[in-house]
Parts: structure tokens; sequence; C-alpha cells
């Protein structure tokens, strides 16, 4: 027994980290879908959900316990065995990438030496759960779907990875706390330092998702929900929770990569300190709005769970304030909160992004793959080496990165450029798109 | 310590006689294609094996030439037997008999 | 449970798989069922790199094997995809001789590993140089030793890549 125990203790936090993972996860992937909603009816003009609860707080669970009711429906033909393991692979995919990632210099399950590496390597997996889910339904619509789609994100996969490769080559490493390491000694974030590497990662990683606007696979209008198609109730719900804990996990590695991990802005400059008194600050402000919106709902229960959620963000800001009380935590709890603030950030401008930008249709969207992405990511990786390489031979850095970024942007211009030549060459597309 | 070395060796070889025998007695020949993929895979295995018993890291990056090629070859067979299947209709070894006496 | 029982069990769960896998490509009916026990046998095999301490091989077979050739495989199996074919009979008409063949020729080699496994003592192995180096190692010697197999192996993808392309090109 003592041998169990002596066994278990230095796996012991890795093992907590993986438990909390697992349980919050669906629940965090449920307030996501709850802040799109709310986010789209912002830009739309509009309210959103606003009866589950006050201001539709409680409509994830709400969705959930329906989902979970509903029947569960098998297609006739479907191929029973693969039907049943495709979200499942999917949403495993989804969640072992966050084993990989660092969300604070404490909350990390591995820290693995190859740690970008093993993200990459299994989202790559998760595209299997969408090529046999949209087989296994024994659909035209679903099979359709599945291929579009699984081409679409083979094609942006390696512009992703190209992008990454060139964050990886500021940073020397491809451990996740390396990376951040590197970035809070340079003292720069690399999204400056590489910013047409972000704006690849970003444009690769919309389209890894299959959020819009690329998202014609899944998009109603098109093929009816694409290889989701004959999943209904629980089944389906879990391949939405994979979709969107994928977009968390893509916002995690732009964050640690690009956009300076757990690290507070301006991280190394004194005068600055004043945004260490941000989290709690932020906590509270919205916990007093929630306690001071609480008497003016229009029910009881509404105001109770008002309240409650007041309390909530009360308790969150204690935690943000227990740095200044035992300093040795501040790492800790303090990253812990600007990582997901970043994170949360990303994810904002994915959502923002959905709802401002048209569909492309899908030789577009191939084109942009193949004729722009990949060609500039490769452009990318070797301007960024060209300015390691000049910053080896004595340049100053800042000045290696501003002349290869601005050659790498003279590249852009110019295949943009003969990408609009072209089309004004051969006029508007009239041949029907290679599904 | 690790397992000795011939435990991965045997290992190995049972991967490599699978995939010989799913070469030859196989008809679909997509299926022939994925157990030449085994077979590769199993030389991987003992070329990993060797690098970590002779602690030199050649074996690694020979395995990934290995795999290179593998997914080359992988996609130039495929492409043969889409470009076949367009004309013939068929994805069996035994009806590929084109250019029989 | 001592680091060396760990390694033991590893060794043993991600072999049987392997094995267990290839067997079931080998001799599935269904072709898709066929792709996924090969995937499940390559995953296997990554699972055995990573405890051979090949990290970053372990990365790039789940990145290339698994996430790029059978893809691929998977993509052409459903656009060849024929009803017929779960009715036709899977083994062609030589399978015993070649059963046969092969039987001898795994004897053959099992027999010389078995006999000869001393062989492999009489140089007994370095104990491992630092594995979290992995990735390092392996890009010093890309570049350094091995840099024109390296670039053979980006014109031998080139060179398939144009081929793929201009096989499925439709001629007009």
């Amino acid at each position: 027994m003592s041998a169990l125990i002596e066994f278990f203790t230095p796996h012991l936090w890795p093992i907590v980290f993986s438990v909390i993972i697992v349980a919050v996860l669906p629940l965090l992937a449920g307030y996501v879908v709850l802040l799109e909603r709310k986010v789209m009816a912002d830009m739309q003009a509009r309210l959103g959900p606003m009866r589950v609860g006050p201001h539709g707080l409680l409509q994830p669970i709400a969705d959930a316990v329906k989902l979970l009711i509903k029947e569960d429906i098998i297609p006739e033909n479907a191929d029973q065995a693969v039907f049943w393991m495709a979200p499942v692979i999917s949403v495993t995919a989804a969640l072992l990438a966050f084993s990989a990632l660092a969300i604070g210099p404490v909350f990390q399950i591995a820290d693995l030496n190859i740690g970008l590496l093993f993200i990459v390597a299994v989202s790559s997996m998760g595209i299997f759960g969408i090529i046999l889910g949209g087989w296994s339904s024994n659909s035209h619509y679903s099979l359709l779907g599945a291929l579009r789609s699984t081409a679409q994100m083979i094609s942006y996969e390696t512009a992703a990875g190209l992008a990454l490769v060139g964050g990886v080559l500021l940073a020397g490493s491809l451990s996740t706390r390396e990376i951040v390491q590197a970035q809070y000694d340079a003292g720069v974030w690399f999204v400056f330092a590489a910013p047409l590497g972000f704006f690849l990662y970003l444009v690769a990683s919309i389209a890894e998702t299959n959020r819009a606007p690329f998202d014609l696979p899944e998009a109603e209008s098109e093929l009816v929900a694409g290889y989701m198609t004959e999943y209904s109730g629980f089944r389906w719900a879990i391949y939405f929770l994979a979709e969107y804990a994928n977009m968390i996990v893509v916002a995690s590695i732009a964050s640690t990569l690009f956009l300076g991990g757990w690290a507070r802005p301006f991280a190394r400059t004194p005068i600055f300190n004043f945004l260490d008194f941000a989290p709690p600050l932020i906590f509270l402000v919205v916990a007093g709005y929630c306690f001071y919106r609480a008497p003016k709902q229009p029910e009881r229960i509404q105001a109770m769970v008002m309240a409650l959620f007041g309390g909530l963000c009360l308790l969150l800001a204690a935690a943000m304030a227990l740095p200044f009380v035992f300093p040795a935590s501040k790492a800790g709890i303090h990253g812990a909160f600007w990582f997901l603030a970043k994170v949360f950030l990303y994810v904002y401008s994915f959502m923002w992004i959905r709802f401002t930008f048209p569909r492309f249709r899908f030789d577009q969207l191939m084109k942009l793959g193949w004729y722009f992405m990949i060609p500039l990511s490769i452009v990318n990786v070797l301007a960024l080496g060209v300015a390691l390489v000049l910053k080896d031979t004595g340049w100053h850095p800042a000045a290696a990165l501003l002349l290869t970024n601005a050659a790498t942007l003279l590249v852009a211009v110019w295949l943009v450029a003969n990408a609009q030549k072209k089309a004004a060459i051969s006029g508007p597309v009239t041949s029907r798109a290679e599904g | 310590m690790l397992p000795a070395i011939d435990h991965y060796l045997f290992l190995s070889l049972a991967l490599f006689t699978i995939g010989i025998i799913g070469v030859l007695t196989r008809r679909n020949v997509i299926i022939i294609l994925m157990s030449i993929e085994l077979i590769l895979n199993a030389v991987n295995i003992n070329l990993v094996a060797f690098s970590r018993h002779w602690a030199s890291v050649d074996g690694q990056l020979f395995a990934l030439f290995i795999i290179t090629d593998a997914a080359a070859e992988a996609a130039v067979g495929l492409g043969i037997i889409i470009a076949f299947f367009k004309n013939r209709e068929t994805v069996l070894a035994d009806e590929m008999d084109l250019l029989k006496w | 449970m001592t680091p060396d029982q760990i390694n033991q069990i590893a060794f043993y769960f991600f072999g049987s798989l392997a094995v267990l896998g290839a067997i079931l490509t080998v001799t599935a009916k269904n072709i898709v069922h066929s792709a996924i026990y090969l995937i499940t046998s390559l995953l296997a095999t990554a699972g055995i790199f990573l405890t051979l301490q090949a990290q970053f091989l372990f990365g790039v077979q789940i990145v290339l094997y698994v996430g790029g050739i059978m893809v691929l495989f998977v993509f052409v199996i459903m656009l060849v995809n024929l009803d017929v074919s779960l009715r036709q009979i899977r083994f062609n008409r030589q399978k015993w001789v070649a059963g046969l063949l092969t039987l001898v020729l795994a004897s053959q080699l099992g027999f010389a590993l078995w006999f000869g496994k001393e062989a492999f003592n009489l140089a007994p192995g370095r104990t491992g140089e630092l594995s979290a180096q992995n990735v390092q190692q392996f890009g010093r010697g890309l570049f350094e030793r091995y840099v024109l197999p390296f670039e053979i192996a980006s014109v031998l993808l080139l060179v398939a890549l144009i081929g793929a392309v201009v096989m499925t090109k439709k001629r007009v």
C-alpha cells in the first residue's frame, strides 16, 4: 500500500490537474457557447438568450440537460462501432491537447520537451473523428461534408504548423514553459517580433477549427450540418464540445507562442506594476455590478442567481488578491489570470471575425490555403531564419526582424496582387466548385 | 532498464511478417499498400530500438527518412490507384491484368 | 512498481496492441475498418517510440504517418468506395503458397535472432544520453551529418507531389 502511495506521489498534481480540466472544460465550453450567442446578439443589435437565468446565464445548463434527455437515433445502415467511436476520437484529441499546455507556471499537467509538437500531433488526430463520423453516417450530406472539412483541415494544418515553426524559431524550444520564458527574457511578445506569423496562425486556426468564414462544411444553408447531420442528442453535444474545446486549445497555443503566455503586459517594466492590481479589481467591479443589478431582477429566483454570481466573483477577487498576502503565489495565480485573459481575447476575436465576414466558397478556401497561406508561411520561416542569422552576425535584433518582416510583407502583397490579377483575367468563376 | 533489445527485434519481426502476408495474399490494392506501410513501420521500430541500444540518434534520423519516403510512396501509389479506378472501376489486383498475354 | 516494471508493461501493452492491430488490418473485411486498425497499430508504434525515448519521432509519427498518410488512405478509400467490395473474396489464389513462404522466411529470421541474441551484447548498449535534448540532437544530426539525405528527401517529396498531381489531373 505504501509502495502504491509512493508510486503515485510525484504524479499527484498532474492527476489533480487532469481531473480539473476534464471536469471544468465541458462547463467552460458551454459558457463559451453562451458567450458566442451573446456576442452575436450584441453585434446584431439584439439581446441574445435572456430567459433562462438572469441574462441567460443558466442557458448552457438548460442546453446540456436537453441534449442529454434526447432520443439517441442511429441511422439504419450506419456502421455502429465507427458511428459510436467517431465523436469520442474528436473529443479525446481536443482534451488530450490540454495536457501539454501551460495555463500558468504552476498549472500544467506535463512539461513535455516536445510540448508544441505533441499538441499539433494530437490536434491532427481530431481530423479522424470528423472523417469517420461523416463516413459512418451512411448519408450523402455527411460524407461530402466530412470530405470537404477534412480537405480544408489538412490544407490549413500545414500553414498553421509552419506559422508555429516561425514562433518556435524565435523561442528556441518546443517546450511551452521555455517558450514563455523566452518571451519573458526577450522582453517582447513574439507577436511584435513576428506579426505575420501571428496573422498566419490566426487565419489558419480559424480554418482549422471550421469556424466562419471557413465553415462551409458545416454551414446550415449548405450541407445541412455537414458531418454532424446524422448525430443527435448527446453524440452531437460531444462533437460540439470537441469543436469549442479545439477553439480554446488553438487560442491557448497562440497565447503561449505569440501573446506571451502567462506574463503580464510589460512584465519587466517597473512603471507598469500598477497592472498587478488589475486582476482583483476587475472581479470586484463585476461583483459590484452583479450585486447592484440583483435587486432589480423581475423575479426572486433570478435575483438569487445574480447574487450568487456576484458572490462567486467576490470569491475570485479574493483569490486574485491572495498574492498580495502570500507573495510566493503571485506567479501562479496572476499568471493563470493573464493567460486566460489572452485566451479570452483570442476567442473573442474569433467570434468577432465570425460575425463580420461572409463565408468563403470551397474552391476559394482551397485556393487561399494553397496559393497564399502555404507560400507565405514558408517565406515567413525563411525570413525569420535570416533574421536569426543576422542577429548572430551582430545586427540589432529589432533591426533584423524589422527588415525581414518588411520583406515578408512585400511577398504577401505580391501574392495578393498576383491572385487579384489572375482573377481579373479569368473573370468570375464559372466552373463548378470541385467537391 | 528497458526490455533487452531482442524483444524489440522480435516485435519488429512479427510486424514485418504480418505485413508481408498482407502484401502477398490480399486482393485489394489499397490493403496491399497498407501492408507496405506496416513493413516500413516494422523497420522503423528496429532502427529506433538500435538507436536506443547504442545511444545514438542516427537510427532515429534514418527512421525519419523512412517515414518521409513512406509518405511519398503512399501518395504516388494512391494516385495510381485513383487513376486506374477512373479507367477500369476496380481496385482488385487480380483484375489489373491489362498487360497479360 | 519500479520503473523497470513500468517499462516492461508499456512494452508488452504497446507491442501486443501493434501486433493485434496489424493482424486485424490484414484480415478485416471492410476496408475502412482495416484503415482504423492500421491507425491503431501506428499509434501503438508511436507509443513504443516514446518508451524508447525517441520523443521527436513519436510526434513526427503521429503528425506524418497517422495525421497525413492515413488521412490520405481514408480519403482514397472513400473515393473508390464500392459497395460490392464487402462481398468480394478477400484473399487471392496464392494464399497458401505465400503463407508457407512467409512462415519459412519468418522462422529463418526468428532462428537467427533467437540463437544470435548474445551477439548484441558483445557491444553492450551505452546508457542513454540526455533524452531531454532529443529534439536538439535531432536537429543537429539532421543539418550537420545528414544534410545531403535531407535535401534528397525534399527533392523526393517534390517529385512525388508533382507525380501525384500530374497523374490525377483532368486531361483536357
